[in-house]
């Protein structure tokens, strides 16, 4: 077979993100302000979102998809990306791992991320999410001398390399039965030959239900979340919270509609109770932390239940929401975990609830931050949070969900009181200590963006649907 | 029938050596065990015509992951591991989802119905241009994308191990 040059212009953000990645591991060894490389990952990450919308195609023999629905998902990891960095600057330096590495490992996560995005291969999926997640693992580990931080990479890495073997194990079978890893090849294949009752392609398909359901941190496969989030160093807990989570749901959402497309009745069979579980599980038990970082690790489990009833619907609809939830998921988290970051000062953790005790008297714009992103988390208008949730419920219920979206919506309720107790402890509660804030000016400008934002999108939320909307509609 | 009689035996010794593998309490011994296991599994391969895949098996598995075995578990307290409780008490918990998963994949697997068309890499074409050629081709034309993704987390892997063990525990 001779060797065709293939069409690299769909995978030219991917390429300038590689080489970017590795243009920051050497600069490392010349540039000593670490700071600077934190600014030229940023102007990397602009160049990359600005190649972007010129690289819509199909390339590689179909193995690389560049369509609405990843230039969606992009534009979420790009957004992961900067604001994380902002918000890592000053931390990294309080926690003593000011390393270059951790910007190129960001990056590179970062491309893993959108490898999954855009994979229309098994194998190329495969890949992707190995190169996100090895680099998550050492990311959760980067404060070496932190036994917390080491538990939490630890456990991460022997979950996820569980959850890599269920989906080598899905993937083999839907390759026994059906001869190829290409996703729409699997679909016409399994429509030509009647085989939407094969027993095989059910176990496969759970399989794969099981292998996203880890990446998502779903219940019953959540339980490396709370102590990976916990012990993580922050900024990166902010960006597990929202990069893995949104890029497993990009495949999710590909490999569930497309490949498994035929047998959605069966499949959602097996999400509904996965969804009812993970809103349950996450909401109920986040009630009872203390520790700020594990309650929005258990609030990010729940917020996974909400969006999966938008994966559930299988509509064009359904898929719309899920983006824009995401979006604005990526915005009200970060935000809230830059507050939580801003606690961490020389000497003191800041991550129980109980140092938030009367933040609104000694610092009333950091504790007006948070109101606002938990305002949003629990889903109060006018904030971004209330739209989220309002799409992917009216999605569910045009779907026939209506039964699931009232469980949704109760297990909502309860979500007020974890969320609205930091609020309570702002506000109502006289300050014990003086808080020492960390500011920066980076942090600030992640905190203008994501609140800002989260504000915007509650008021006027129809330019994101819009644009998640034209995003799927060649979906 | 010699076919199958070959298979067999095989596929119950890496059953057998796999077991062993994981109930050792001694490394030591597990390693060497799973030593015995990979060739097994080489001549699995072999007895599949992937000569190729079969030597790689050898080479990269036997020789150089399980070295690397040898010396993590050189570097633990073996006298200490041995006396350690295993973190895992409930076995018949454990041995009652193994059973369950066996008994599912077995009723499954019955149901594998070879609809497709041959494929371009019959057995014919492979041993026309041999295994390790058509391999070596496919790698780098069809599969070149993957094969690319794949240079990068083995990128990973050298950073990473840096990054969590050459450092300083403390910068300043």
């Amino acid at each position: 077979m001779p060797f065709v040059m293939p069409d690299l212009r769909p995978v030219l953000p991917e390429i300038v993100m590689t080489v970017l990645a590795l243009a920051i591991l050497l600069a490392d060894l010349v540039i000593k302000r670490k700071e600077t490389i934190a600014f030229l990952s940023i102007v990397g990450v602009a160049l990359v979102t600005y190649v972007l919308p010129g690289s819509m195609g199909t390339t590689f023999n179909g193995m690389f998809l560049s369509d609405g629905y990843s230039m969606f998902f992009k534009l979420i990891f790009m957004l992961n990306v900067i604001l994380t960095v902002l918000i890592s600057v000053k931390y990294i330096v309080i926690e003593k791992v000011n390393f270059g590495e951790y910007y190129a490992l960001i990056l590179f996560s970062t491309l893993g991320m959108m490898l999954m995005a855009s994979a229309g291969d098994l194998i190329v999926l495969y890949l992707g999410l190995e190169l996100m997640a090895l680099s998550t693992y050492i990311l959760a580990g980067f404060i070496r001398y932190d036994i917390k931080s080491n538990e939490a990479a630890m456990k991460y890495f022997l979950l996820g390399a569980f959850a890599s073997a269920f989906l080598l194990y899905g993937t083999s079978m839907i390759y026994g039965l059906t001869g190829t890893t290409d996703l729409k090849a699997i679909s016409a294949y399994i429509v030509a030959n009647g085989l939407s009752g094969n027993p095989v392609l059910m176990l496969s398909m759970i399989l794969f239900a099981v292998a996203f359901s880890f990446k998502i941190a779903a219940v019953p496969f959540h339980m490396w979340a709370p102590d990976a989030y916990e012990g993580a160093p922050t900024s990166i807990t902010a960006f597990m919270s929202v990069g893995p989570k949104a890029a497993g749901f990009a495949v999710l959402g590909r490999v569930f509609l497309i490949a498994f497309g035929s047998v959605k009745l069966e499949w959602s069979a097996v999400l509904v109770p996965i969804a009812i579980l993970t809103m349950g599980v996450g909401n109920i038990v986040a009630l009872s932390q203390t520790n700020i970082k594990r309650m929005l690790a258990y609030s990010s489990i729940a917020h996974a239940g909400y969006i999966l009833l938008g994966i559930i619907a299988g509509t064009s609809d359904g898929m719309a929401s899920v983006l824009t939830y995401m979006l604005i998921y990526a915005f009200m988290n970060i935000g809230a975990f830059a507050v939580v970051i801003m606690l961490r000062s020389e000497g003191f953790k800041g991550d129980n609830i109980t140092d938030y005790e009367g933040l609104s008297k000694t610092h009333p714009l950091a504790a007006a931050l948070m109101l606002v992103f938990m305002f949003s988390l629990t889903g109060i208008p006018p904030t971004a949070g209330f739209m989220g949730k309002f799409y992917v419920f009216m999605s569910a219920i045009n779907a026939g969900y209506t039964w699931v979206v009232i469980i949704a919506v109760m297990f909502s309720a309860i979500s007020a009181y974890f969320y609205l107790r930091v609020v309570m402890y702002m506000y109502m509660k006289e300050p014990k200590e003086t808080v020492q804030l960390s500011t920066s000016p980076a942090i600030g400008l992640a905190l203008a963006i994501t609140v800002i934002a989260v504000l915007f999108i509650g008021i006027s939320p129809s330019t994101v649907v819009n644009l998640a909307r034209a995003a799927v509609s060649g979906f | 029938m010699l076919a199958k009689l070959f298979f067999g035996y095989y596929a119950a010794v890496i059953i057998l050596l796999s077991l062993l593998v994981v109930t050792r309490k001694n490394p030591v011994r597990s390693v060497m065990w799973m030593l015995l296991l990979f060739f097994h599994i080489a001549s699995l391969y072999l007895f599949l015509n992937a000569e190729f895949i079969a030597a790689i098996q050898v080479i990269v598995y036997a020789g150089a992951i399980l070295v690397l075995f040898l010396f993590v578990v050189l570097l633990l307290n073996l006298r200490e591991e041995l006396k350690v409780k295993r973190f895992i008490g409930s076995w018949p918990a454990g041995l009652f989802v193994s059973a369950a998963i066996l008994a599912i994949v077995i009723n499954v697997i019955r149901s594998f119905v070879l609809v497709a068309p041959p494929g371009r890499y019959s057995i014919e074409y492979i041993k026309e241009a041999t295994h390790t050629k058509a391999l070596g081709t496919i790698l780098y034309t069809e599969y070149l994308f993957p094969f690319e993704i794949a240079s990068l987390v083995l990128l990973i892997a050298i950073i990473g191990a840096i990054v969590l063990a050459k450092r300083k525990t403390r910068s300043h």
